[in-house]
């Protein structure tokens, strides 16, 4: 990879252009600091772009522009498996570079140029092939002319381009430049999957070597000419603010430069890290705590619960619930409830920014490159292409790097001083200043037949809107489909089902958390779901699978699971198992968690998960099996430990030891399984996530008899 | 005032407070940052280094305790990503999002250099003190095996003979690597 990874696209200009219609290919792309940073040491001719996404260069380096994040979920090596599928360049020329903002790079999941839900390959399939097929078709054309043959009697392999009758060959970078003056073909074909011979194909991450040997750049990592180091006061309690502050002792810190006021605090700023913190922990603030003071989690608690009683924005309707349930031979009900949630990325929140008088730079581990573009420009009073926004490498996301508030920090701050300056979060920060999961609180009914299969479906949910808190508006009908996801597409045929949504607001900060709203309404679903089963006395497995009759693929993930799982078989005594299966981000996904519980200890060890996924056409398999493995320990973690709580308005969790994830020594065994597909691809990222939380707490009701109705699991639900 | 330190076999010089933790000395002073800030507190694991071939935490090291001690970071490792931790974590493909790996690394090169065969639980209680948020642990206990193996397979019997017992490639190699930043 690179050195010019984070610092080499400043300024972009286009020589020519020709967007050629609904493929978005752009000619001439130009990226001078791009092409500095590759050219210099090897030649002093630059690469000849072919498009907005791959660069050829006279000795033959492909470079591939990432337009996604890549913090960790692999999309840097999925995007150049699908670009090189189609280029059919040599895998071993592949070099990357992240993108740069611009409207080229634009995710139509989203508008802008982003990554979440799980959206990157899904987005990027049509368009990466139809560029690495166009750019094949240029560099053909391109040798062809240059032989004076027909495009039709040569053929690429690998790199080469061969004119088999002459005996002739050139490499692609031998004839980049005449190919990159050649007009963009027009719907090149693409090859047959059967043909493929990278896409599907278990392949290493290119990322690796560089994550091994501390030269990967994150955020963190930027360091620019004369830049300071600023840590930033902010109120312990959320929508409050700064009343007054005296910088004296803070300025007093040996280190300590200035202490200036922002939008979101208090900035000091230091000529290290450790004087910054220093710094202000010396600092005197008055914070004027407002609205929030006293909220509680017990207080949000007993709002959600207050809400039970209204009737909710209608999510899903089919048949008569209400009738359904008073006829019902069996009447089941059960509250469920989850508190908020942080990220804690293990790569703290930080932004490093440059203001000048005519441009901005910032450079950040963010997942929205066009909202930090937008928001650089905002407080700078510059159009957003004078705002230069460079992504590095993100030590994790999960959706906590979408936001803005990290960029909006380093930029006011380097505005205020003049010079270019990293904001650095400590953990306590990332702890007690994150967009949250969104505490959630679902009242679940049901009836049951005297056959034991359910007749009637109904939940409300109380929980603050993400979608609302992020871009006001966005809804319909008060309705946010992110507060409802996985309930409100219950996959089961029960014919009369009710699903409705009380949006209520507490006051704390929401965000989007890997599987947002599937990541508690699955372990509410999926829970419940075992609640019937258990009711009408039928297997978990077999009570699912007999209700997916018109969900196929999640039949199809389910069976796979209980197949690999042994679900037939008895277990070894001691042992127990759940079981559950969920569709998130058109993807789908069933698991069976295995455990072991120590009543008298009250102690819970999981010993297996057995994964089954169908997600379409699989770019990268390997990539699939490590998303399965890391979703899974996102969610366990959140199962055994996650717990943010408010007390006085403010958080009570500090770092990892107030608020803990799982470590090695609690590890399962983890297996994952991948439904062969020729559907589309979609994502790896956030599918595995919601099974297991549900899978691993049914897993204890077959071992202890109680159901887990709240997170996270606690010692004494297991006694 | 100054402080002389030794960090991946080149001397450096450092005019910083005592009390400042070699954690940012290394990232902030020295530009050295493949070392990583994850917690402040010895939580985490993510900035581990070797002091004198033992895994220890800068973050919560006082920089004036490592005066004089030999300093080794992920860049000092080896110069070519050789060193048998590396070439496993190459192999296996640990890492996803990668800012754990630095401290992975660090430890498990530690773990090895005192228990050249550990088993799973061994591995376990010398790891666990270093998270990973993107769950890389199965791949980590899998990658330390494969270390082992590597370093059997590469190492001369007269290493793990009497004295040199210890001071084996895992701390030769890190050692002898001059400065990287």
């Amino acid at each position: 990879m690179s050195a010019g990874t984070t610092t080499g696209i400043n300024r972009r200009s286009f020589l020519k252009t020709g967007v050629a219609g609904a493929t978005g290919l752009v000619i001439g792309f130009y990226l001078p600091g791009r092409f500095e940073a590759l050219a210099a040491p090897v030649a002093t001719v630059p690469p000849a772009s072919l498009n907005a996404w791959m660069l050829i260069s006279t000795t033959d380096a492909v470079t591939i522009v990432i337009d996604k994040s890549e913090m960790g979920q692999g999309i840097l090596t999925a995007l150049c498996m699908i670009a090189a599928e189609e280029l059919d360049c040599n895998w071993k020329n592949i070099r990357t570079e992240f993108a740069p903002a611009a409207k080229e790079y634009f995710n139509p999941a989203f508008g802008m140029q982003g990554t979440g839900g799980s959206s990157s390959v899904r987005s990027s399939w049509d368009p990466m092939r139809k560029a690495g097929a166009a750019a094949r078709d240029m560099l053909l054309q391109a040798a062809a002319t240059q032989w004076n043959v027909d495009k039709s009697t040569c053929r690429t392999e690998n790199g080469v381009i061969y004119h088999d009758a002459s005996k002739r060959k050139v490499t692609y970078g031998g004839v980049a430049s005449a190919a990159s003056k050649l007009p963009v073909p027009q719907d090149v074909p693409l090859k047959d999957p059967k043909q493929y011979r990278i896409i599907g194909k278990p392949t290493k991450r290119l990322d690796t070597p560089d994550k091994v040997d501390g030269r990967a750049q994150f955020g963190i990592d930027v360091r620019q000419p004369a830049m300071l180091y600023a840590m930033v006061a902010r109120c312990p309690v959320f929508g409050g603010k700064v009343a007054s502050f005296d910088a004296t002792k803070a300025k007093a810190v040996p280190g300590v430069k200035t202490v200036v006021e922002i939008s979101r605090g208090i900035a000091v700023v230091a000529d290290n890290t450790w004087a910054a913190m220093q710094g202000r922990r010396a600092l005197d603030v008055k914070w004027d705590e407002g609205p929030n003071a006293n909220a509680s989690s017990e207080s949000i608690s007993a709002l959600f619960a207050d809400q039970m009683t209204k009737t909710g924005a209608e999510a899903r309707k089919e048949g008569d619930a209400a009738s359904a349930l008073t006829g019902a031979a069996q009447k089941i009900e059960a509250v469920y409830e989850v508190p908020y949630l942080a990220h804690a990325t293990m790569e703290p929140i930080n932004c490093t920014a440059d203001v000048r008088a005519d441009r901005v730079d910032v450079w950040a581990p963010t997942q929205f490159q066009t909202m930090a573009q937008g928001m650089a420009a905002k407080i700078c009073g510059l159009k957003p292409e004078n705002a230069f926004i460079h992504t590095t490498y993100l030590g994790g996301g999960f959706g906590r790097k979408a936001g803005t508030d990290f960029v909006m920090e380093a930029v006011e701050t380097s505005k205020a001083i003049g010079k270019p300056v990293k904001v650095t979060w400590s953990r306590e920060d990332d702890t007690q200043h994150d967009y949250y999961r969104p505490a959630s609180y679902a009242k679940f009914a049901a009836g049951i037949g005297a056959d034991g299969w359910p007749v009637a479906w109904t939940t409300r949910i109380a929980c603050s809107s993400i979608m609302e808190a992020w871009f006001p508006g966005s809804t319909k009908n008060n309705l946010d489909p992110t507060s409802v996801e996985g309930v409100a597409n219950l996959p089961y045929s029960i014919p009369n089902i009710q699903v409705d949504y009380v949006r209520t607001e507490p006051g704390i900060p929401v965000g989007f958390w890997r599987s947002v709203g599937a990541s508690q309404n699955g372990f509410f679903s999926e829970c419940f779901m075992d609640e019937l089963a258990a009711a009408g006395k039928k297997d978990p497995y077999e009570f699912r699978r007999r209700l997916l009759d018109k969900a196929p693929r999640l039949h199809g993930v389910l069976e796979l699971a209980a197949q690999k799982a042994g679900w037939d078989k008895p277990l070894p005594a001691g042992r127990y198992r759940g079981i559950a299966v969920l569709e998130a981000f058109q993807s789908f996904a069933a698991q069976v968690v295995e455990i072991s519980v120590d009543r008298k200890a009250r102690s819970l060890k999981v010993h297996r998960v057995v994964c089954a996924v169908d997600l379409g056409r699989v770019v990268n398999p390997a990539n699939v099996v490590m998303q399965s493995e890391s979703a899974i320990v996102y969610g366990l973690s959140s199962a055994l430990y996650g717990a943010i709580t408010i007390s006085h308005g403010r958080v009570e969790q500090t770092n990892f030891n107030t608020y803990p994830v799982l470590r090695i020594d609690a590890m399962p065994t983890i297996e994952t399984y991948i439904v062969p597909s020729e559907e589309k691809p979609t994502g790896a990222g956030e599918l595995a996530v919601p099974p297991l939380v549900p899978a691993l707490c049914n897993a204890i009701f077959a071992a202890t008899g109680k159901r887990i109705r709240r997170l996270p699991i606690r010692a004494e639900d297991l006694a | 005032m100054a402080i002389q330190l030794i960090v991946n076999g080149k001397a450096q010089s450092v005019d910083v407070p005592a009390n400042m933790p070699l954690l940012w000395v290394l990232r902030d002073t020295l530009g050295m940052t493949g070392t990583k800030f994850g917690c402040g507190m010895a939580l985490c694991g993510a900035c581990t280094v070797h002091i004198d071939g033992e895994a220890t935490r800068s973050c919560i090291t006082p920089v004036s305790s490592v005066a004089g001690k030999k300093i080794t970071t992920i860049e000092g490792l080896s110069p070519d990503r050789s060193h048998p931790v590396q070439r496993a974590w190459i192999e296996v493909d640990v890492p996803q999002c990668g800012y754990c790996q630095s401290g992975q690394i660090m430890s498990a090169a530690s773990l090895l250099a005192q228990n050249p065969k550990p088993s799973d639980s061994e591995i376990d209680e010398a790891m666990k003190g270093n998270i990973c948020r993107c769950g890389t642990y199965q791949r980590i206990r899998e990658a330390v095996h494969r270390a082992a193996a590597l370093h059997k397979a590469s190492a001369t019997p007269s290493r793990f003979d009497g004295e040199d017992a210890k001071e084996d490639a895992f701390n030769e190699q890190a050692v002898e690597v001059g400065g990287a930043a």
